[in-house]
């Protein structure tokens, strides 16, 4: 049971206990196929349609490993500066649950492709070094349905449905080794871990890595112990799907165990379950031990033993990593350590890059992609590149404006328009008539409708305060619906009172 | 020396969600209790210098492209199954876990 109105705040939790947190992130590689067969891994397919004898474990087939999934492990395992296995193994992993219809995953158990790394992370302007543990190649299992309880959950329903496309799809496993940080940042480092890693794996091309799409999860294992003692007793929190959960289900997690441990009790090792709507985490399945799953050397595929040539090779192929590059951005953008640090959190490195590529100002990008279209992205609860804008959209917007064709509050309509799917930038300004009027014709026009109308203003004006300026404008503005270049309206007004 | 003992027969029944009476339980324990011990016949004759094997082919990277090839039609493959229902296998309740 959760003793959710006892539970101490976060910072009386740490003055008691330190947190030690271990990650396990599972990557969705991006392959055109599955792990050990042919069949296509397009997602939303119609279910079931995406299956073929080897990943529906029919008698008589057999694996054959896909080679630019092996390609992709190494690949990650060095840019995490892990070693690279000089031979490897597959295992099987047997569990009783149809999330497989072979009534095992091949995984890998003791021999992993890659071990023995590390990767930097960045909390506050300070540098945290994570250790890697080790990074595996398995298969992706399918996906079940639970049908007649509440809101899909296994507890309560009549019987469950089983769509077996992503069974197969290559997962890249990645373990961290125990992460002891100062307490206090440990929920924020597990989140800048994700979020770093998340970045590793988009230069790295291997997957889009978007979490909405389970392309990568994170399950989070904390345990707590007193200063100078053991570690203590873990749970693993499973279904934490995005970078601020990560954070919160830390945190809900300390408190928790906090709570248990100051009252006297124990920490039962078990599977924990993340619900982003409460904010908590509720008791899973009792952890299997590993000896449960009685792990042995898959005899269908032969080891993987990559050559040293093959190794050196894929190292040449390596991306600038992720912090050297949002150094240079940063340095080449001009922007703070704060600006910087809101724009990789907001995931929208890449974009800002492509829009500064396609002429933009990095500013102009940035506030973009980080305000209107973030905005519009989060209530459709989609990710920023879905949100239906285009990098070189938000670049044309910006060369409008900076050809005086835009002023803000247009631009802003004509963004509000292209993500409502209406087109390009240009479409959108003709469709919606958003041209700014800064032809004197009929600009003159509203000035002097505006001087006719506030005699006692324009009189200020000539008689010198041109703080009074603004008032007109502000009825020139109201005239035109927003429409005006507030800059020749600004010119006219003088013209016209301060010859 | 019998090498599985019925409480470790009874954690697998557990594993594999069969519930499994005492009287069954004995019985299995006896008979697999017989399979490992023919199995384990073979140590007997392996030495010390003879490394265990996991595979009969002295091969190493066997790699296919990652190019798709068809796939099985769906009406197929449930028409396999025992039971489908919305074009999705479909299985009895799942117990104890969570997906």
């Amino acid at each position: 049971m959760t003793v959710t109105t006892a539970l101490p705040t976060f910072d009386e939790a740490i003055a008691a206990f330190e947190p030690v947190m271990g990650m396990e992130v599972h990557v969705e590689l991006g392959t055109a196929t599955k792990m050990f067969c042919g069949c296509s891994t397009t997602f939303g397919a119609e279910p079931n349609s995406q299956v073929c004898p080897v990943c529906l474990g029919l008698p008589g087939s057999l694996p054959v490993v896909n080679r630019v999934a092996v390609e992709s492990a190494i690949r990650i395992g060095l840019a995490l500066n892990c070693s690279i296995a000089e031979w490897c193994r597959f295992a099987r992993k047997n569990y009783f649950y149809p999330d497989m219809p072979k009534n095992f995953q091949v995984s890998q158990y003791d021999e992993p492709i890659a071990f023995d790394g590390w990767m930097d992370v960045t909390v506050d302007a300070e540098t945290y070094r994570i250790g890697i543990e080790r990074a595996h190649m398995e298969e992706d299992t399918g996906k079940s349905l639970h049908v007649g309880g509440a809101t899909g959950r296994i507890h309560g329903a009549s019987h469950s449905l089983l769509d077996y496309n992503r069974s197969g799809i290559p997962l890249i496993e990645i373990v961290t080794k125990p992460i002891e940080v100062p307490p206090a940042v440990a929920p924020a480092v597990a989140r800048a871990y994700v979020t770093e890693l998340r970045e590793l794996i988009r230069a790295l091309g291997v997957s889009e890595a978007r979490m909405e799409l389970g392309q990568l999860r994170c399950d989070a294992n904390v345990s707590l112990r007193k200063a100078g003692d053991p570690y203590g007793t873990r749970t693993e929190t499973k279904n934490v799907n995005s970078l601020r959960s990560v954070e919160r289900a830390v945190t809900f997690e300390i408190r928790r165990q906090a709570a248990v441990l100051s009252d006297g009790g124990r920490i039962v090792q078990e599977t924990r379950h993340w619900h982003e709507d409460t904010g908590e985490t509720t008791s899973g399945r009792t952890k299997e031990e590993a000896e449960d799953y009685r792990y042995f050397p898959e005899p269908d595929l032969v080891p993987v033993a990559p050559s040293r040539e093959w190794v050196d090779e894929l190292r040449g192929t390596l991306p600038e990593p992720p912090a050297a590059r949002r150094a240079r951005l940063q340095a080449e953008w001009g922007f703070t350590d704060l600006e910087m640090r809101d724009v990789v959190n907001a995931g929208a490195v890449s974009l800002v890059s492509a829009t500064v590529e396609a002429g933009a100002p990095a500013g102009g990008a940035k506030k973009w992609w980080l305000g209107e279209i973030a905005r519009v992205a989060n209530e459709r609860g989609v990710a920023l590149e879905d949100a239906g804008i285009a990098p070189a959209d938000v670049a044309r917007v910006e060369e409008l404006i900076a050809a005086g064709a835009l002023n803000d509050k247009l631009a802003r309509q004509v963004v509000e328009g292209v993500l409502a799917g209406e087109g390009g930038p240009d479409v959108v300004v003709s469709a919606r008539g958003l041209q700014l009027v800064n032809d004197d014709a009929a600009l003159g026009t509203a000035v002097d409708e505006a001087i006719a109308a506030q005699p006692d203003v324009a009189d200020k004006i000539r008689g010198g305060n041109l703080g009074a300026v603004g008032a007109l404008i502000g009825a020139v503005m109201k005239a035109t619906r927003g429409q005006a270049d507030a800059k020749r309206a600004r010119e006219l007004i003088l013209e016209r009172l301060q010859p | 020396m019998p090498s599985i003992s019925r409480e470790e027969v009874a954690h697998l029944a557990r594993l594999a969600r069969l519930d499994l009476a005492p009287d069954e339980l004995d019985h299995l324990a006896g008979q697999l209790d017989q399979i490992l011990g023919a199995v384990a016949q073979v140590t007997e004759v392996a030495a010390d210098d003879i490394p265990p094997t996991s595979h009969a082919l002295p091969l190493t990277n066997v790699y296919r492209d990652d190019e798709p090839r068809p796939c099985l039609p769906a009406e197929s493959v449930l028409a396999a199954a025992p039971a489908a229902e919305d074009g999705r296998f479909r299985v009895p309740q799942i117990l104890g876990e969570e997906a």
